[in-house]
């Protein structure tokens, strides 16, 4: 499977053109562009291409970057990757919380126009698109009010020292209290603006479940015996419509990383996905091949680790 | 059957849609509308538009929006109005086009994996599973940056992406209704393979087609735009909404915010209704979903 998709973004990616032309500009003389094919290693047959691309890939080589130094690509991804992951914890928990929220407060007003608003909110937010939302808060919070900065991740010359790469825990660790003020206040339009592109999905999904729940006898009993409707409805129904909306968060990884993708480039943010945008413009091809290949994989073994976690969130399955 | 006036008949198909009848007829309705409208606005774009929208200097360069120009002029004096019509000429020919294809290919693959079986589905749904993996937008990317700029380019991406959705779904059901014993008993009278797929088997699939299709749109309309937004979609002739959104980003810091949000404002909104319509034909179309 993962071989498959491997050789799928190899071949989309050899075939998508010249990444010589591209090095090199249109008028570069021949011999030139002969001894950098020869380099890169363009000239031999494609199924040896292959061959080596795979076998690297086997020991964990994904290739250099065919621009700029030709550094490896593993490292340039790992540079880029604190950003997006530090992008998506706080949005993905944004989206979870304010998600579950939203559902559980329409489920229990079904069919009442509070509930109908917060469907419609849930179908919203699956139309947006990411760019224009964030230059409707980029306009509002950043240009017209001023309160908060529209692009990048700290200021320059405030960053904190590197340790971790995500910005707000490296400050916490080194006590540096101004950068980390100052890296919240970059990721307040970013998370928010991802964070609703995914929430309306657990809106959704809660909505049904707690619908669901709410009619079964153990609500019931629950309520019979006298406990405040709070506890019944947080501690009783919701625990119990939790599965499928844990399910849900191991599939909203793919639509993570795109939304992060949009995102990054919306607010400059300097993750993978601007990264990925980056490189694709300059047909930086092991670049991009590595990073796609790397975000599939990605992808696979968060769906892996999902699967172990419903075991112990819900003892009846058993593999 | 009484004769119906018009009037009569628009009073009923209303009465149909109202919140009453469940709020799902109101979202398919809304939606049918947004859709309508932008059709609308597709078609008689020529006719509609007050201004040519390729056409530099038809007012200063950043004017806001005024009664001679309702959106505003972008950077070159270009009026947006005008770009927004023949945006949406632009959005909805390669959507509607891609649509068309992926769910052509996509039922055709689906029908006939399911149906042979062995080693071509086995094949088959490998490649497709492992296309489905990879999320729509990364894929876009990748075979937009391999075909280039342009409609047929762009619309030849959007379509492989959503393929294996049509694929899949398709398969599923051909496989279920493969152990049906009226395919057995066609089998049995000497109904030939290709009978049993387009005469017994297709149309039982296709009533899952339709919610499918709209919802599909939506996403097509967003990744589009997205390949737009990301410079790998149109060439710069071609008026189109992801290129506007993007060209608003560089003026975002001097307030000139006109250009920018119409644009994006028009993605959001046909995306709005393509998902609505899908939304309210899925719970209508399943009942027992709706009555929740």
């Amino acid at each position: 499977m993962l071989l498959i998709l491997l050789s799928v973004v190899f071949l989309i990616m050899r075939v998508a053109g010249d990444p010589v032309s591209a090095i090199l500009g249109g008028h570069a003389p021949p011999g030139e562009i002969e001894r950098l094919r020869e380099q890169l290693g363009l000239n031999k047959p494609l199924y040896v291409q292959y061959l080596d691309y795979v076998i690297g890939l086997l020991h964990l080589d994904f290739g250099r970057s065919m621009i700029w130094g030709e550094r490896p690509v593993l490292e340039e991804i790992f540079e880029h990757f604190p950003a997006t992951l530090e992008l998506s914890v706080y949005a993905f928990t944004f989206s979870v919380l304010f998600g579950i929220f939203t559902g559980v407060f329409s489920a229990k007003r079904q069919n009442k126009p509070a509930d109908h608003l917060t469907r419609l909110y849930g179908i919203i937010t699956y139309s947006i698109f990411i760019p224009w939302l964030g230059l409707i808060l980029q306009l509002i919070f950043g240009v017209y009010l001023g309160w908060l900065p529209i692009g990048a991740r700290a200021d320059p010359l405030m960053a904190p020292q590197t340790l971790t790469g995500l910005y707000t825990i490296d400050s916490i660790i080194t006590l540096n209290i101004p950068s980390l003020i100052n890296s919240i206040k970059h990721l307040i339009l970013p998370t928010i603006t991802l964070g609703i592109y995914l929430s309306g999905i657990f809106t959704r999904l809660t909505r049904t479940h707690m619908i669901e729940v709410m009619q079964k006898d153990f609500i019931r009993a629950a309520r019979a015996r006298g406990l405040p409707e709070r506890t019944v409805v947080y501690k009783h129904a919701l625990k119990n419509a939790f599965i499928p909306i844990l399910t849900m968060m191991g599939l909203q990884f793919a639509m993570l990383l795109v939304g992060a993708v949009l995102t990054e480039t919306t607010f400059s943010w300097p993750g993978m996905g601007y990264f990925l945008y980056e490189r694709i413009s300059l047909r930086d091809f092991t670049t991009v091949q590595g990073t796609i290949v790397f975000l599939a994989v990605l992808i696979v073994l968060v769906s892996l680790v999902v699967d172990i976690i419903y075991v112990y969130i819900d003892p009846r399955i058993r593999y | 059957m009484a004769k119906l006036s018009f009037p009569r008949f628009v009073a009923s198909t209303l009465r149909k849609f109202s919140p009453r009848n469940g709020v799902e007829y109101t979202f398919a309705f809304t939606g049918f509308i947004i859709i309508a409208v932008f059709i609308f606005m597709a078609l008689f774009a020529s006719i509609i538009a007050p201004y040519d929208p390729n056409k530099i200097g038809v007012g200063e360069l950043y004017e806001s929006p005024n009664f001679k120009f309702l959106m505003g002029t972008d950077g070159f004096g270009r009026d947006i109005l005008s770009r927004i019509f023949y945006g949406s000429r632009t959005v909805l020919l390669i959507t509607l086009l891609s649509m068309a294809l992926s769910s052509l290919c996509g039922v055709l693959l689906g029908l006939l994996s399911g149906y042979v079986g062995g080693k071509f589905d086995t094949v088959l749904s490998l490649v497709m599973d492992s296309l489905y993996a990879l999320p729509g937008l990364i894929l876009a990317i990748a075979l937009a940056v391999m075909l280039g700029q342009g409609i047929i380019p762009v619309t030849v991406s959007l379509t492989v992406v959503y393929i294996p959705i049509y694929f899949r779904m398709i398969r599923g059901e051909v496989l279920s209704l493969k152990e049906n014993l009226f395919i057995e008993a066609a089998r049995a009278i000497g109904a030939k393979d290709k009978t049993i797929i387009f005469k017994y088997i297709f149309p039982n699939v296709i009533p899952s087609l339709p919610i499918v299709l709209s919802l599909n749109a939506a996403d097509a309309v967003l990744t589009l735009a997205a390949l737009s937004f990301l410079g790998l979609g149109l060439p710069a002739d071609i008026p189109d909404w992801g290129v506007d959104l993007r060209m608003g980003y560089g003026e975002l810091t001097s307030k000139i915010w006109w250009t920018g949000t119409f644009p994006g404002l028009m993605i959001v909104l046909l995306t709005l209704g393509f998902s609505l319509f899908g939304e309210g034909l899925t719970e209508i179309l399943n009942p027992r979903l709706a009555r929740r």
